[in-house]
């Protein structure tokens, strides 16, 4: 519905200063840009945070014995790792972070839909993040991130409830945030971008945003019962009352299944941005790369029983729900060839975005590889709870999702900030970090193998060596983010001025100044070219139109 | 390093360079209807998911509802009639606003909150004559918890229904081309009265058979 405007709005009736001061950004803001940094920064404190979680239960796992952390406290660093790492980081800062400070730049427009909203779902966050950090005085939630009843019932109840409150909180978040993007998408993409010139970026986003939106509420349903059973005397989750603890495991995967896609989907955007631009070629299979974002959420959305192939879960299921995730693999294995093609013969610039969004392809197809086995229940009923799963989901999320991440912050930095990174630091952040992913997460596939069960503190003394391997790695991760983080803050003072579009890159966000403006465009962007088209000569190709004999001639000079 | 864009070199797509001023770039435009479209479509979802473990309990349960805990029918089906009546009502209010008769409108806003309290009252009420709790057994959980949760949900209405008659007290806030909010709040009400209709087959028809 479009109001008529009372008046010729010059101004646009907004009361804003020329530039934000730094000030800005730790209050209510609801410009997209400030909401995305704001998303970014916070998150990133949480990822460091459950980074330093990861170190303390590798060091705990160096040795066979419980030695060094009470078992108690060893399961709420277990679970809070996960739920800061997932809820806390790799969604925040893949879906509100960049999400928001690329999607109205990258369509065009000004901002989001909905700014006041945008900043609630922000602000949500520290709030939640204040409730779980509130847990943790009260001895944290110590049931596993998936917090399975009856496990979750029994354990620790005042610390769990309050996860719960996190966690719905957070959810609420994502469920604002997704209908953020869809609306904005929809219907503040400048009129002239045609849908097949939409970024890539953008079209994950329209995958995550509807992934989101139908998922979430589920979940959210599934904590308020868990909630009431813990809190309130009441039965879903009883079978002494009639309950089911299978609901709730149905329940939670149907939401985080698809949540894994959550994190995936939009680090797929950023792979199409960077590769294609880093290569200095025209995206490979556009349609193909957009369209299988869409499979994905579709499919993606009735794979969730894997999770619990020995939950009693009848044999037709398990057969239904093998071929649907296997099923899945095919829309993600086009993305990944398209990639490769894209590279294929490209004047690639071996830029740190490139070096990440290599690296991400190369672990991704491993993790997916090991995703494929693990989607088959045959196999899955033998490694199922062992470190072949943890192996698994690291290899797609740390060095799926996170590498992702960090290409984009290389990425976009110069966007972002104006100014340029410090490429050296940025390679040596890359070496160190393949290093200490691949020692940490490779041994744990034998682990798992050999029957090491995840989730516990002490261990049987034969699985010993490998364990220490993994805790050397995590050692080398840990130290991998020293180089990154100095720099980023000196690069962000020091650094030299970039321009407005150091990687000469096509899409619209580059055609403004660094950092944009406060409404983004001073002039209206203009759809010269498709979003990757390098190397292509739009500008005179209609208008040579060679004749079918001086094309032939062409291809003949090129046959001698 | 930056890189020169012309609009006047655009040769190849000559018809994106005009119109480059259109609606959504004038000012932010009125999008509320479709979020609001979209966050609904969302939170079907939560019912929709303890609609499923609701099913899952009684396919699995050997009596249902389990002895002891059998719900009444005469008084929810006439807080059906009431609720699912007051849609009709409200979607008259949203006649009136669009002929731009904000005192009608206002009328039949006021006769929906009525209705809306008179079914949070017998709802209340039914709870008290119920002879057991959130606690009894799976069954009773799901009673309250659905039927509380879809309460919860009627009570924001009534105070989205308050919010328009406190806002349109004012001359001129609502006009026969400016109401999103009014037609906001029949939008959010239908909802709530479509998840009242799945509710009372699943809680109440269901149990006769």
């Amino acid at each position: 519905m479009q109001s008529p405007s009372p008046q010729p709005q010059e101004q646009g009736g907004h009361h804003h200063p020329e530039q934000w001061s730094w000030y800005h950004y730790f209050l209510y803001n609801t410009d997209h840009k400030v909401i995305g940094i704001q998303y970014l920064v916070t998150a990133f404190v949480f990822y460091l945070i459950a980074g330093v979680m990861a170190l303390l239960m590798r060091t705990e796992l160096y040795t066979a014995d419980p030695d060094f952390l009470a078992p108690e406290v060893y399961n709420m660093l277990l679970t809070n790792h996960g739920t800061l790492m997932i809820f806390f980081w790799i969604v925040p800062a893949a879906i509100g972070g960049f999400g928001n400070y690329l999607v109205p730049l990258m369509i065009g427009a000004k901002d989001m839909a909905f700014p006041n909203l945008n900043a609630i779902a922000f602000w949500l966050n520290p709030i939640a993040a204040i409730f779980l950090f509130a847990s943790l005085f009260f001895g944290g939630a110590q049931a596993g991130w998936t917090s399975y009843p009856p496990l979750s019932l029994i354990t620790n109840n005042a610390g769990q409830s309050l996860w719960i409150l996190a966690i719905a909180l957070i959810g609420t978040s994502s469920i604002l945030g997704a209908l953020n993007f869809l609306v904005t998408i929809y219907k503040l993409k400048t009129p002239n971008m045609q849908w097949d010139e939409l970024p890539l970026f953008c079209w994950a986003m329209v995958a995550t945003s509807l992934l989101a939106l139908f998922s979430t509420p589920v979940l959210a349903i599934g904590l308020i019962m868990l909630l009431f059973d813990i809190n309130f005397g009441t039965g879903f989750f009883r079978p002494e009352m009639g309950g089911d603890v299978v609901v709730y495991q149905h329940l939670f995967w149907f939401y985080s299944h698809p949540a894994v896609y959550l994190m995936i989907l939009p680090i797929f955007g950023i792979m199409s941005e960077v590769i294609s631009t880093h290569a200095r070629k025209p995206i490979f299979g556009y349609k193909a790369i957009a369209y299988s974002s869409l499979a994905i959420c579709v499919v993606g959305l009735f794979v969730w029983v894997h999770h619990m192939f020995t939950s009693g879960t009848p044999a037709w299921m398990r057969m239904f729900f093998t071929i649907s995730t296997l099923i899945v693999a095919v829309p993600t294995g086009v993305k990944i060839f398209s990639w490769v093609a894209t590279l294929w013969g490209g004047k690639i610039r071996l830029t740190s975005p490139l070096l990440f969004a290599v690296g991400l392809l190369a672990m991704f197809v491993f993790g997916g590889l090991s995703g494929v086995t693990l989607g088959a229940a045959p196999f899955d009923i033998h490694v199922h709870d062992t470190y072949y799963v943890v192996a698994h989901f690291h290899y797609v999320l740390f060095g799926g999702s996170v590498f992702g991440l960090y290409a984009a912050i290389y990425h976009w930095f110069p966007k972002i900030t104006g100014r340029m990174y410090n490429e050296t630091l940025g390679r040596v952040h890359f070496v160190l970090t393949f290093i200490g992913t691949n020692l940490t997460f490779l041994p744990m596939h034998n682990l798992g193998l050999q029957g090491m069960p995840r989730r516990i503190a002490m261990y049987d003394p034969q699985f010993e060596f490998i364990n220490k391997i993994c805790t050397y790695g995590s050692m080398i991760l840990g130290i991998s983010i020293l180089p990154f983080f100095f720099n980023m803050i000196w690069s962000w003072s020091q650094g030299t001025p970039a321009g407005r579009n150091p990687w000469r890159s096509l899409t619209l966000e580059w055609q403004t100044t660094s950092p944009p403006a406060i409404e983004n465009f001073d002039e209206e962007p203009i759809v010269w070219a498709g979003p990757y088209d390098y190397g292509v000569d739009t500008q005179t190709f209609e208008a040579d139109d060679p004749t079918v004999e001086e094309i032939l001639a062409e291809v003949g000079q090129e046959m001698k | 390093m930056t890189t020169t864009l012309d609009a006047s070199q655009n040769g190849a797509y000559p018809a994106k360079t005009t119109a480059a001023v259109s609606e959504s770039h004038g000012e932010h435009g009125d999008h509320r209807v479709l979020g609001l479209m979209t966050f609904l479509a969302s939170e079907s979802l939560m019912f929709f998911g303890i609609f499923t473990a609701y099913l899952i309990y009684r396919s699995t349960a050997e009596v249902w509802p389990p002895e002891g805990t059998e719900v009444e029918l005469f008084l929810p089906a006439i807080n059906t009639i009431i609720l699912v009546s007051s849609s009709f009502v409200i979607h008259m209010g949203d006649l009136a606003i669009k002929k731009g008769e904000v005192q009608k409108m206002r009328l039949w806003y006021a006769a929906t909150i009525v209705m809306g309290l008179v079914f949070l009252g017998g709802q209340i009420y039914e709870y008290t004559e119920l002879g057991y709790g959130l606690s009894t057994n799976v069954f009773s959980s799901c009673f309250y918890v659905m039927t509380g949760f879809h309460g919860l949900h009627v009570f924001v209405g009534v105070l989205m229904m308050m919010g328009v008659l406190w806002r349109s007290r004012r001359p001129g806030h609502y006009s026969a081309t400016k109401h999103t909010g009014v037609e906001m709040t029949e939008i959010y009400w239908h909802f709530v009265d479509i998840i009242w209709i799945i509710l009372f087959v699943l809680l109440y028809i269901l149990t006769l058979f």
